[in-house]
């Protein structure tokens, strides 16, 4: 039988086509919808989409140092290194005026750039900068300003100095992401390895995967049971006991950590115990804080509620006849619990577990004040150069980083758990 | 049936109480014979589930013993007891698809895989979903899920199926369809059925006996047309069916018949004698609406007059709320042949015989 699909438009009672007469009605809808979130979108693309974007762009950003030496850079490019040992001429002539007459704060900023590529550079700039100046002020004009550089500084003569340029002569460079990995540039501008003083990068990397996942093993293995709990308590008591899962909230994160330095510490209240009740000696006091340990536990327990709330929040519309289903088909409790209510968890035990990881491996405050040495974390280096060296070129990049990690675990946890999935109450 | 010996399940004495305070089951003493379809019949809190969930083994009686077979039961875990239950929401994994359910009692009981696959095609085809085995419970409707329950419930073979209120989530038609297929199923396989429901239509639809249940008792254990005809209390005739209700006082016992006089002098009705031991005694009379005759006014006893207080249309029949003998909820059916003229206000003239009167007790 041969059916006729009519290829005449919908028409309305009004005679308006009534995909025209649809969409109309619907604009208003949208548009009010739109305005309703339209103060959140604002806030959040200047809050969130913006500073990102700048420290993704200030990750790879070369561009001050070029203003700074244009000249010097351009001819700086025409060095065949092959066949002379320096630069040539023109090289230290375009330096010599772009040092004499730069601004001062420029130059300056500039020179912390230099600084990270080849330390010394800063010092020896400074040093001829001075002596420049009095060249020009007497107004003589040098024969050969090579050599007045030479004479001014003999490491003018080190044409290492002069190779640690090529990592800074384009706009755009990955040398932040290559330190922030422990890696270099060398002369002929190939990736190397750091010196090994200047390595350390890599072991917090990954001290923070590691302290990371542990966190989150422990957070799971512990707040299963009180989830479980919570879950399957009546309203009344499981209220009440909620209160104490949410507790930590209400604390400042600061006491918390201070509270942890109090109890672990080597003179602290649970070494105290053990060597009262005779677990240990008094000289065997165990160190427990300014250390990895340190940073567990306190993490762990910081963190705690983050993996107990999506439990709590998937296991309490797990019926409890399943599980009574389970035993009356001839499972035993631990084959029902295996088979049917763990499997019934997984979006809860994945998504705290992708909280709490996710909050983990960007934890500052806690590692960083109960972690010692040992127990720093890489959030404690981005703020270390934030701060300290101003080094936000390297701070971006292992900000970029950190983001880029937590992309990649969304996207495995997409592909595995499916985001649809995730369950957070 | 009432005989030990042949009880297939035996409740002796069972008292069940979750506080120490208040006893949820009382001096439960049922049996069941094999291949019978019990029903417990009850509204909600009057112990019908928790004795199911005894029986299951999830719940432990506070004293007495149940029997399976002839073996007590209550030191036998809930997975060693092979018996099959429907749950109420039906419990269905949500992780597993339909064929996975169906074969996770048979994979614990590690039967081997061919095996497995050719008894869940089976119990799939029994309700009628064989192709439905790749599906997730999600994907199913209600009356699907209910199925698949079922088949679940019956494809370890077990040796007794419970049933609580597996009908309950289902909107009418669905259910009154399911409650034959039940049927149908239990007729078929020959399995013993201990059902929970608080639907009295469903109970006398499926069941060969039916235990009414009332505040931890049961209060009549009978087949469906002697507990709706013949009930031994005023709570079983309330409880099933619609009921007609006078009160009054026994005045004369006569062997299996007495004489009571009604309430504010309204008159006197011979009744059969049921629920009520001595003269002076208060007592209520039940009689089905459609036992109530509307006649011309000359029957030689129990005859009464009734003023219609109103009329309702149903079709097939006529329901007349009248007032009689002070009682202005008294329902009589009038079947509708087409010549029934009377208006609300008339009276009507009424009669029934006295073997339809029960004196039973208030």
């Amino acid at each position: 039988m041969e059916v006729t699909i009519s290829t005449a438009e919908l028409l309305t009672t009004d005679g308006i086509p009534l995909k025209q007469s649809l969409r109309k009605a619907e604009r208003r809808n949208k548009l009010r919808a739109f305005l309703l979130v339209f103060p959140l979108l604002l806030f959040i693309f200047v809050t969130f989409v913006m500073p990102i974007g700048d420290m993704l762009l200030r990750s790879v950003d070369d561009s001050q140092i070029n203003s700074v030496f244009p000249n010097t850079f351009d001819e700086y490019k025409n060095w065949d290194k092959g066949a002379d040992e320096l630069p040539p001429e023109e090289v230290y002539k375009s330096l010599f005026f772009e040092l004499a007459n730069g601004d001062k704060r420029q130059i300056g900023k500039a020179l912390t750039r230099m600084n990270y590529a080849k330390s010394g550079w800063k010092s020896l700039i400074k040093k001829t900068t001075r002596e420049i100046k009095k060249i020009v002020k007497k107004g003589e004009e040098p024969v050969s300003y090579k050599d007045t550089f030479i004479n001014i500084n003999k490491l003018w003569a080190d044409p290492t100095y002069w190779y640690s340029f090529n990592q800074m002569v384009k706009d755009r460079s990955s040398i932040y992401y290559w330190n922030a990995l422990d890696r270099t540039f060398d002369e002929e501008g190939d990736v190397v390895l750091q010196d090994e003083k200047r390595r350390m990068y890599i072991k917090t990397w990954l001290r923070t995967f590691k302290v990371s996942v542990y966190v989150t093993i422990f957070c799971l293995i512990l707040g299963f049971p009180v989830a479980h709990l919570l879950a399957n308590l009546p309203l009344r008591y499981s209220n009440l006991l909620m209160i104490f899962v949410l507790l930590p909230f209400w604390t400042s994160l600061l006491v918390r950590t201070t509270a942890w330095i109090v109890m672990l510490q080597q003179n602290g209240v649970i070494n105290g115990i053990l060597v009262w009740l005779g677990v240990i000696s008094d000289d065997g006091r165990i160190q427990m804080v300014y250390n990895e340990v340190g940073t567990l536990i306190a993490m762990t327990q910081i963190l705690l509620p983050f993996m107990i709330l999506p439990l709590y929040s998937v296991m309490r519309v797990i019926p409890k006849s399943h599980m009574r289903a389970a035993q009356n088909l001839g499972a035993k409790p631990v084959t029902a619990f295996l088979r049917v209510y763990l499997p019934q968890t997984i979006p809860g035990i994945s998504a705290g577990g992708l909280l709490v990881f996710v909050l983990a491996i960007g934890y500052f405050i806690t590692p960083e004040l109960v972690g010692g040495k040992d127990g720093k974390l890489i959030g404690s280096w981005i703020a270390y150069h934030l701060k300290t060296t101003l080094n936000w070129g390297l701070c971006a990049a292992l900000g970029a980083i950190l983001l880029g990690i937590m992309l990649i675990f969304y996207w495995l946890y997409n592909k595995i758990v499916g985001i649809d999935n995730i369950k957070l109450g | 049936m009432n005989d030990t010996s042949q009880s297939f399940v035996k409740f002796e004495k069972i008292d069940k109480s979750y506080d120490g305070e208040v006893l949820v089951v009382k001096n439960l003493n049922l049996d069941i014979a094999k291949g019978e379809f019990v029903t417990m019949l009850g509204p909600s809190g009057s112990g019908k589930t928790t004795t199911l969930m005894m029986l299951a083994g999830f719940e432990t009686p506070t004293n007495g013993e149940i029997f399976l077979d002839t073996k007590p039961i209550s030191k036998i875990p809930p997975y060693e007891r092979e018996i099959g239950m429907v749950f109420q929401n039906y419990a269905l994994f949500p992780h597993m698809t339909v064929a996975e359910n169906l074969s996770f009692p048979l994979e614990v009981r590690k039967i081997s895989k061919p095996d497995i696959k050719e008894k869940v095609q089976k119990a799939l085809d029994m309700v009628e979903l064989g192709n439905f085995g790749t599906r997730f419970p999600a994907q199913l409707s209600g009356g699907q899920q209910q199925r698949v329950a079922l088949a679940r419930a019956l494809v370890f073979e077990p040796r007794l199926v419970l049933m609580d209120e597996p009908l309950g989530a289902l909107d009418k038609n669905l259910r009154e369809q399911m409650q034959y297929e039940i049927k149908h199923i239990h007729d078929r396989i020959g399995i013993t059925v201990v059902y929970v429901t608080h639907d009295q239509s469903e109970a006398l639809t499926m069941s060969n006996r039916i235990a009414v249940f009332n505040d931890g008792v049961v209060q009549q254990l009978s087949t469906p047309d002697i507990l709706y005809e013949k009930p031994e209390n005023s709570f079983v005739a309330k409880f099933i069916g619609e009921n007609n209700t006078l009160n009054g006082v026994v005045k004369e016992i006569n062997g299996s018949s007495c004489i009571v006089d009604l309430d504010n002098n309204q008159g006197t009705i011979k009744a059969l004698k049921i629920n009520v031991n001595e003269v002076g005694e208060k007592t209520q009379l039940s009689i089905r609406p459609e036992r109530v005759s509307i006649n011309d006014g000359n029957n030689e006893e129990n005859s009464f007059t009734g003023k219609i207080e109103e009329l309702i249309y149903l079709g097939d029949h006529i329901r007349a709320r009248l007032d009689v003998c002070g009682n202005n909820e008294f329902i009589v059916k009038v079947p509708n042949e087409g010549n029934f003229s009377h208006k609300e206000g008339d009276t009507l003239n009424l009669s029934w015989n006295s073997e339809d009167v029960r004196a039973l007790d208030i």
